[in-house]
């Protein structure tokens, strides 16, 4: 790591639901530029911390700090003006809306227009549309997904949709983005093309916290591992050393199964 | 930019017919027809901003078009207020009415709007039957002077007709343009999925409650208009079944399409008056018509019958889609 640099804080991190304690005094810190990927075994807690650092729902202790700043406890679309972006597990895309106009909303709180200016179609927010939707077909294209711009997003494929998942998510130019499984039903090869956009993202100065299934995925991406459990954080650490950690074995396989293989 | 001249097309097409109307409409009664057409139209257009883009029901919209109905007569009757004035005045008020309403139950994510709604609507009806010496109580208010454009008073159902059909044609613009822009792409978004939307950045709350006044002053609107226009009204009007009326005329137009919406209004403004000629069987009539149109196209009429026309003109073509 080139930089020390902290885009992200959470410090003893804490969601209770009901009697359940989904994330359990959770520390850790996202560097610039780096990808670090969230993984642990199903009921983990890996999307409940997705949801609490992009304001889902709030923390019930700990704080969040971006930049050194308080975050915690905002609302999403505050946290999405902040500058931080999301994927969802399922596909969340709008599907009655055009692929051009799911990648617009993703600019919609880069843009000004408001009811009076919307209601008068004024020179300014004509040429702000304008501008707007010369972004979001730049983005589309950098996806590779432009020629469907004008299609209903229900009718592309899986991972065109994932595909425009993300660009909907970085049009705006967030500073770290929240990946949620962005591989999940995809086959090998268009996993490989994901994981090269993700790369790809990253050159463009993007943190990137990713929360994969696909082992093959993170290894080969990540910097850095963290790994949950039962809603507490069991490893840390690159790639190398969770693949080694016991604990992380142990969680994966079993208590009954030797670290040892 | 096709979306744009489509829009102007069909616009200047629509006033077209508005302006030409006239010349084939003779006798008051069949003007008066049109012009509840317009005072509906306006209603179901700010109603079908909010349930067809924000995707929250009403039930309450009889008391914000009541409101402006009664303050408006009140107003200029008993205090003779200058009208136009008065008109903008009971608009903001209305809309901040709506706004108050809105905040607590547009918080919560489903449909608690339409409970308290229907509750206002409620209370609403139930002050202008008891507080007679304001409202004429139940036999309602008369003497309701008419309104004036400058120097020239408007009288007469032709004179109404243009001043009601311009309002709804320059508001039917207004919210045309707002559906095609930024505002309208977020509440479409919302209507979606109001999670998603919010992580994009959007203020649902917020928007919710605007959209909503918005919805109530287009309706203080056309009750005023409609104070004005009749100079006589009284609280039967202003009941749940006119706000059940409306939110119908929404749901059989299209809900979300505006031109659905206008569609609506006319089809079942219109459709009493010509059932009457069936007597007792009017109502039956109504109701069975009003099914069909659920049955047959329960996404509304208009895109209804766009969908029909556009696969039929595949079919001919030989595309399979």
């Amino acid at each position: 790591m080139n930089t020390n640099n902290t885009l992200l804080k959470l410090n003893q991190v804490n969601k209770q639901f009901d009697g359940l304690m989904a994330i359990a005094g959770v520390s850790f810190d996202l560097n610039s530029g780096e990808i670090v990927s969230l993984i642990g075994p199903n009921g983990a807690g890996k999307t409940t911390l997705l949801n609490l650092i992009s304001g889902v729902y709030p923390p019930t202790s700990g704080e969040i700090l971006l930049h050194g700043a308080d975050i915690t406890g905002m609302k999403p679309y505050q946290i999405a003006q902040k500058r931080i972006a999301r994927t969802f597990q399922s596909v969340q895309i709008f599907q009655d809306m055009t692929v051009l106009e799911n990648v617009l909303l993703g600019l919609h709180h880069r843009l000004r227009s408001g009811f009076v200016k919307g209601m008068l179609h004024f020179p300014g927010e004509r040429r702000e549309e304008q501008t707007a939707v010369t972004q979001a077909m730049d983005s589309l294209e950098q996806f590779g997904i432009a020629h469907l711009a004008e299609r209903k997003a229900d009718s592309i494929s899986l991972k065109e949709q994932r595909c425009l998942e993300i660009a909907r998510s970085v049009v705006s130019g967030p500073s770290l983005l929240l990946l949620d499984e962005p591989a999940a039903g995809l086959n090998i090869r268009e996993t490989e093309e994901i994981a090269a956009i993700i790369q790809g993202l990253r050159q463009h100065g993007l943190t990137i916290l990713l929360v994969e299934h696909d082992m093959n995925l993170v290894m080969s991406i990540a910097h850095r591992v963290i790994a949950l459990h039962h809603g507490h954080k069991i490893a840390e650490g690159t790639p190398e050393e969770i693949q080694r950690n016991p604990e992380v074995v142990k969680a994966y396989l079993g208590g009954t199964h030797s670290a040892e293989r | 930019m096709t979306k744009t001249r489509k829009k102007w097309i069909y616009f200047l097409g629509l006033a077209g017919v508005v302006g030409l109307l006239p010349l084939v409409v003779k006798g008051g009664y069949y003007l008066l027809v049109l012009n509840i057409i317009a005072i509906n139209g306006l209603v179901v257009l700010g109603l079908n901003l909010l349930i067809g883009f924000a995707g929250q029901i009403s039930l309450g919209h009889a008391a914000f078009f009541g409101i402006g109905a009664y303050l408006s007569a009140i107003f200029t009757a008993m205090y003779n207020a200058p009208p136009w004035p008065t008109l903008l005045a009971v608009m903001v008020f209305t809309a901040v009415v709506a706004y108050l309403l809105g905040i607590p139950t547009l918080r919560l994510e489903g449909h608690y709007l339409v409970m308290a709604t229907l509750g206002f609507n409620i209370i609403v009806y139930i002050l202008m039957v008891q507080m007679e010496y304001w409202t004429g109580g139940p036999s309602g208010f008369a003497g309701i002077p008419p309104l004036n454009l400058g120097p020239f008073p408007v009288e007469g159902d032709l004179h109404y007709y243009w001043l009601l059909w311009s309002f709804f044609l320059a508001i039917f613009f207004l919210s045309l343009n707002l559906v095609d822009s930024r505002v309208g792409r977020a509440l479409r978004a919302i209507h979606e999925n109001e999670l998603v939307a919010n992580a994009m950045g959007v203020n649902t709350e917020r928007y919710k409650v605007i959209i909503f006044a918005v919805s109530a002053a287009y309706a203080s609107l056309a009750g005023s208009l409609y104070a004005h226009y009749l100079s006589f009204i009284s609280p039967k009007t202003f009941d749940i079944f006119y706000s059940v009326q409306v939110v119908t005329m929404v749901v059989v137009g299209g809900i979300g399409n505006l031109w659905g919406g206008l569609l609506g209004a006319a089809l079942l403004t219109a459709l009493p008056e010509v059932l009457h000629a069936m007597r007792d069987y009017a109502l039956l009539l109504y109701g069975v018509i009003l099914m069909g149109a659920l049955v047959f196209f329960p996404e509304g009429l208009l895109p209804g019958l766009i969908k029909l026309w556009s696969d039929k003109r595949a079919a001919k073509l030989g595309v399979s889609e």
